[in-house]
């Protein structure tokens, strides 16, 4: 860690963090026939106020990582940390408190809302539930008060979430995640599921309430350009691993591992003039399954840069520039 | 509305346009509903509409045929047939709905809790339930009132038992896929313990499968209230039940005075066959793959 670490604690510290699902087979005898390593291996820490940008193909296990800080698995191995206490020697009351700090924000507005509870509900049962706003009353103003933050009509607390659009549905969701008064959201691809023009609101209510309430986010996402435009850092993964970990603006204007800049080279430029003329190479090959990952490092079955070392030995990230962490032998 | 319109807005009607809709696409079941309507009136309002006291004896008009007198003719003792089937829906449906609705909901909370804790908690649950679903249920019921002895509350408890795995196993399924949709995690992630999550947030959700399945169990009771009382096992005299009349008639008036057992079984007939009518059509009228066609 560097000096400035040192100083400021991280909000949430990951260290070498496994998540491997068995698979199993057999009714009567079950047994293990292999695992599925979501994730092998994972670290990064998040500091208090900034927005840690997690990206990455799908099955890369950015989401596991998520519900592995949010507590909804429990980690093979590995530690989590937040605010210097390891979550996993927590006793219940404890991890109950600890709830309230750790919010989530989830992909699908559709199914993260409860379609038999009105929003007013939906909002106020947390508050209820951790004796935040004991008065009825108070509590209904409060659920208001947060709908109006969210950027929503507060008469929306009386209807359904099927009696809203999608934009809305996911507003609410932000409005439950803020309810409980968290340090740290944890937002699972928040905007994917969105319009374009409602993702833009969306981002924009999301940075608002950071600067607003003090947030921390951990930004779990596939869309780069939204990304660059909410995160202070970004960490890369790549079946179940981290492969760069640097400084927003360093990683895209600098990518040093050949899987970042394959990434960033695959984003389209919105201009088909420049795009006709760009040269560009996809990535060969698909994924490896993470449940026989290759050997060594992950990506060198389909890296132009892999060598035979690159077989064997599985790359640790190096901070090749300050703040610039890769996992790559081949650069520098 | 392109990236987020993937499923479709709810269609919300009103009751009565949702009844009208029933009525015109399900004639079937709305047959059964009239079934099921005009048994409870009768068991709600026995004493208002039966011409005679159930129990009363006239021995001077004994083993009766039809008349205007006697509609529906007496039994052996002189008892008017019409009352006793009058009151006998009461019996059989108090029985019924007891027993669907303390069976189903037993098997609706074991049901969620099962898929919802999972692992061995699930595991035990489900063996046990296949050991109770191994037995028909007749077969059960019959074991059930062996041990605990006659009565109305025993062969209640006879048919509840039977009915908590069938209802259980159905529950189960259902309640496996809303554990893994986002706003249970929510839920989790809120602090939110586990009877909070199972008795607010899942339960609600697989209520629709569930409502259905009370309407079958319901008639499924009926039959095997029905069939414990005329294997003897069930209601006793004189508590006037559909399956006592038709073993009183069955045994030695079969040829003699065969009204005596005819009227009763079409009683249970049509009940059930009422039921289960109505279970079917509401399945298919709340099914969202029938319903807009």
């Amino acid at each position: 860690m560097t000096g400035a670490a040192v100083a400021a604690r991280p909000l949430l510290e990951v260290r070498g963090l496994h998540m491997h699902f068995p698979i199993s087979e057999g009714v009567l005898l079950r047994r293990q026939i292999g695992e599925v390593k979501a994730i092998d291996g994972v670290d990064f820490s998040v500091q208090r106020g900034e927005t840690l940008g997690l990206v990455g193909e799908s099955g890369c296990g950015k989401t596991t990582t998520g519900r592995c800080i949010l507590q909804l698995e429990k980690p093979t191995a590995g530690s989590i940390f937040y605010d210097g206490v390891d979550i996993n020697t927590l006793s219940r009351p404890e991890m109950l408190a600890l709830r309230r700090r750790i919010q989530v924000i989830f992909q699908d507005p559709y199914s993260s809302l409860n379609p038999r509870m009105k929003v007013g509900d939906i909002i106020g049962e947390p508050i209820k539930v951790h004796g935040l706003v004991p008065d009825a009353g108070k509590r209904i103003a409060r659920v208001r008060e947060l709908l109006s933050v969210c950027g929503l009509d507060p008469s929306f607390a009386d209807r359904y979430p099927h009696e809203m659009s999608g934009g809305q549905r996911q507003r609410v969701g932000i409005a439950r995640a803020l309810a409980l008064e968290p340090e740290f959201i944890v937002c699972d691809e928040a905007v994917s599921a969105l319009d374009v023009s409602i993702q833009a609101q969306v981002i924009n209510l999301l940075e608002d309430l950071r600067e607003r309430f003090g947030l921390t986010y951990l930004f779990i996402a596939h869309d780069l350009s939204v990304v660059r435009h909410l995160c202070q850092r970004v960490a890369v993964m790549y079946l179940g691993r981290v492969v760069e970990l640097a400084d927003c603006d360093e990683l895209f204007d600098n990518p040093m591992h050949p899987y970042t800049r394959a990434l960033l080279a695959a984003v389209p430029v919105p201009d088909p003039a420049i795009e006709a003329g760009r040269a560009f190479q996809p990535v060969r090959g698909e994924v490896p399954s993470p449940i026989n990952p290759p050997s060594g490092c992950v990506f060198h079955p389909r890296c132009t840069m892999a060598v035979e070392s690159c077989r064997q030995a599985r790359p640790e990230l190096r901070e090749l520039r300050p703040g610039h962490w890769v996992a790559c032998s081949q650069v520098n | 509305m392109t990236a987020i319109a993937n499923d479709p807005p709810e269609i919300r009607r009103s009751w009565t346009q949702a009844a009208r809709l029933f009525v015109r696409r399900q004639p079937l079941g709305t047959f059964g509903l009239v079934i099921v309507v005009v048994a409870a009136i009768a068991g709600l309002s026995a004493e208002w509409i039966a011409p005679y006291s159930p129990t009363a004896n006239d021995f001077a008009a004994m083993t009766e045929p039809p008349s205007l007198a006697h509609w529906l003719g007496t039994d052996q003792f002189g008892r008017d047939l019409l009352s006793r089937i009058i009151y006998g829906a009461r019996t059989a449906l108090i029985i019924g709905f007891v027993s669907a609705f303390v069976g189903g909901f037993a098997g609706l909370v074991l049901g969620v809790g099962s898929a919802y804790f999972g692992g061995w908690i699930d595991l035990v649950l489900q063996r046990v339930m296949d050991i109770l679903m191994a037995f028909p249920l007749i077969i059960m019921a019959l074991a059930v009132v062996a041990i605990f002895g006659t009565g109305v509350q025993n062969v209640i408890a006879a048919i509840t038992i039977p009915l908590i795995p069938r209802c259980a196993r159905v529950v189960r399924a259902s309640a496996l896929a809303i554990r893994e949709v986002p706003y249970i995690d929510a839920a989790r992630t809120s602090g939110f313990g586990h009877a909070r999550i199972i008795l607010r947030h899942m339960v609600p959700n697989v209520v629709a499968p569930f409502l259905i399945m009370l309407t079958a169990f319901v008639g499924q009771a009926i039959l095997a209230e029905a069939s414990l009382s005329y294997l003897g096992l069930g209601v006793q005299e004189p508590t006037p039940a559909w399956g006592l009349m038709l073993q009183g008639g069955a045994e030695e008036y079969a040829s003699t005075a065969p009204w005596i057992a005819i009227f009763p079984g079409i009683a249970i007939a049509l009940t059930v066959f009422g039921f289960s009518l109505f279970g079917d059509a509401l399945r298919d009228a709340i099914d969202p793959k029938l319903r807009e066609r």
